[in-house]
């Protein structure tokens, strides 16, 4: 085993861990070595081939597919230099006030996240498309909902010389999302921090790291590791986990840090979601332009949210509840389709929590509870009436039997969309706001670090991501990690000079 | 990486999963069915054995299955009879049946879908180049006209209370 010395090491790269080591470049410049710990590859440009079958295995832990211990739910979230920003539609809005109010975080104010999330704003390249480059899948979508009374919002997105492939979340195959891959980690290199891929941290003790680096696999994509394959033992004055929400939670369960902190793994919240497909009379232009431009929030008033979305020939398929003749029926007409993502505001509840099984892997418990499904039953129902009053003449919602709905049953939805048919196991949900699991509070007993984001009563250690979420954030969270990830940066920046 | 994962065991039901789910694979040749077990088998090797053993010993039962309800062997199904002995598994009751309907019914359309034959078959035409591919972008948004949508409040101050900041 190699040793390895650092002033401090951030496990991860995504908006967390990236932020965090942009904001720390200083200390590198002045000669303090900062190392970036990412598990997953350094995707080359030629590797992104927009590929569904291709890409999956490369981008996310277990190819998009990380089951939940019921097996009801799949987890998206992205293991490669630049963690889940590589995958992301790269849609940009900053946390609501009314929920960091609601968060209750002594310390953590929603004016000065929101000064920090300007500074992403402008850092990304956050903005509204124009015109013509939304595509008929969102336009469709704004029609409808202007027609139903619902308010359609444009999403800033972080792109630069977007060309609209559609292919977002298999990893833009242009360079243009303005993930921390493509701005903020790049700058931190180029000041003197060290980022290692394929490095999996398998433990952390006091001011310790066991880390393990993989080799390529042989036909593998990507670079090569920066360290040679194999064990080290790394250690440094500051560690800060930056690993999702699953990956930093796991780590430090399996690390120990539960024993005292019995908030460590609870208050999970991911955005419960599927996909609602509509069948129009004619093609559509869905498969080409920025895929999710528009999104309606209900989350104050009904728990919900709506979002255009485009994705793939296997994840659409997948995503369409059933099988057989009906459901090769609205495959074959894939142009045709028009596509709304359906995402409930769920609340942290005992029950739903992340935990580690004998070998340190992470576990995650979630059970849909009866508010949960009430809202994704209420949110099917006003994605289907979107649908219909922009003119599709059927609907696949998934908590429908059968799915498909004609517009026939447009005055019946209440009746066909309904809570008896959300079954769990049958219905394809899936979830890539993963939240919570080291939650912001006041003390041990009910959180596991303070709004700065310093694990308490271990005063090395800091968490800078999505499972500093003490709830769920009830919007896309990427422009809220990365303001938080800012302020933990600050404080650790505060500590060190 | 985990071990090499392999269908061969179980191919005859897991064929019958696939013409249960995606009728139109009965058109398929002998390449073409390689092409998509190739896929799965990729992608389960990648997956932790004990998701391994669950798609296996799901298609097991299901083959035991075919003798109780049709007489005759999973691989003789034809399509409407697979869909017929997977629809009331998809409704059960017992979780653990509707995950392994779910879960094998997945594969088959990843073992179709996710062959770039059918992908073009189906219409699906996604390109790295976007825009410049369909030869122009969408033009014009005539009727946003006036009504056009409000935008987030991120990329200006908001008012206090702004619910979006």
């Amino acid at each position: 085993m190699d040793d390895v010395r650092a002033d401090v090491v951030v496990v991860g790269s995504g908006a967390g861990g990236g932020t965090v080591a942009q904001r720390l470049a200083p200390l590198a410049r002045a000669g303090r070595r900062i190392l970036v710990l990412e598990q997953g590859p350094r995707l080359l440009p030629q590797d992104f081939t927009g590929d569904e079958t291709d890409m999956a295995p490369a981008l996310y832990a277990d190819s998009g597919g990380f089951l939940t211990a019921q097996g009801t739910m799949t987890l998206a979230f992205g293991q490669a230099y630049g963690g889940s920003t590589v995958v992301y539609t790269g849609t940009s809005l900053p946390a609501p006030e009314r929920v960091i109010r609601a968060w209750s975080v002594p310390g953590l104010e929603h004016q000065d996240l929101l000064r920090r999330t300007r500074r992403y704003v402008d850092e990304n390249n956050v903005h509204l498309l124009p015109d013509d480059e939304i595509n008929e899948n969102n336009r469709l979508f704004v029609r409808g909902a202007v027609e139903t009374g619902f308010e359609p919002h444009q999403f800033p997105v972080n792109v630069r010389g977007c060309k609209g492939s559609s292919l977002c979340n298999l990893g833009c195959p242009n360079g243009a999302k303005q993930g921390t891959h493509q701005v903020q980690l790049p700058r931190a290199e180029a000041e003197g921090v060290e980022v290692v891929t394929r490095a999996e941290v398998l433990r952390l003790g006091d001011r310790e790291l066991l880390v393990r680096v993989h080799a390529k696999p042989p036909d593998g994509k990507g670079a090569e590791p920066e360290w040679r394959p194999g064990e080290y033992r790394v250690r440094a004055d500051a560690v800060v986990v930056a690993g999702g929400a699953v990956g930093s939670s796991a780590l430090l369960l399996r690390s120990g840090f539960g024993a005292g902190l019995p908030a460590l793994g609870a208050g999970f919240t991911v955005h419960p979601a599927f996909i609602l497909v509509a069948e129009h009379p004619r093609d559509i232009t869905n498969d080409v332009g920025h895929p999710k431009s528009f999104y309606v929030d209900r989350g104050e008033e009904e728990g919900f949210v709506l979002e255009t979305c485009m994705y793939f020939p296997f994840v659409t398929a997948k995503n369409l509840t059933g099988f057989g003749p009906d459901h090769e029926a609205l495959m074959r007409v894939f142009p045709r389709l028009q596509m709304i993502l359906v995402l409930a505001c769920d609340k942290a509840v005992p029950q739903n929590r992340i935990t580690v099984d004998a070998r340190g892997a992470p576990v995650v418990r979630y059970s849909f509870t009866p508010a949960v499904v009430d809202r994704m039953v209420s949110a099917t129902r006003a994605a289907a009436r979107i649908f219909f009053a922009a003119g599709a003449q059927r609907v696949h919602a998934p908590p429908a039997d059968p799915p498909l709905l004609e517009r026939g049953d447009l005055h019946a939805l209440d009746e066909r969309i309904s809570a008896r048919h959300f079954l769990p196991g049958r219905l394809s949900i899936s979830a890539a706001h993963l939240m919570g699991g080291c939650g912001m509070g006041t003390g041990p007993t009910d959180s596991v670090t303070d709004a700065w984001g310093r694990v308490h009563g271990v005063p090395w250690l800091r968490v800078a991501d999505s499972a500093l979420f003490p709830d769920s954030i009830e919007i896309n969270p990427y422009l809220t990690i990365m303001a938080l990830a800012d302020r933990v940066a600050e404080g650790l920046l505060e500590e060190l000079t | 990486m985990a071990s090499v994962f392999t269908l061969t065991p179980v191919r005859a039901a897991f064929r019958a999963v696939t013409r249960a789910a995606v009728p139109s694979a009965n058109e398929f040749d002998e390449a073409a069915w390689l092409r998509g077990e190739a896929l799965v088998e990729t992608a389960l090797s990648d997956r932790p054995a004990r998701v391994r053993r669950q798609v296996v010993l799901f298609l097991r039962i299901l083959a035991v299955l075919s003798w109780f309800r049709f007489g005759r062997s999973v691989g003789r199904l034809t399509s409407p009879q697979a869909q017929r002995l997977l629809a009331p598994l998809e409704r059960s009751p017992l979780l653990a049946l509707r995950r392994g309907v779910w879960g094998v019914r997945t594969l088959a359309f990843m073992g179709c879908y996710g062959q770039e034959e059918l992908r073009r078959a189906i219409g699906y035409a996604a390109a790295p180049r976007g825009w410049e591919a369909l030869g122009s972008n969408q033009g014009a948004w005539p009727d946003r006209g006036g009504d056009a949508p409000p935008e987030s409040g991120v990329l200006t101050a908001p008012p206090e209370g702004d619910r979006h900041g």
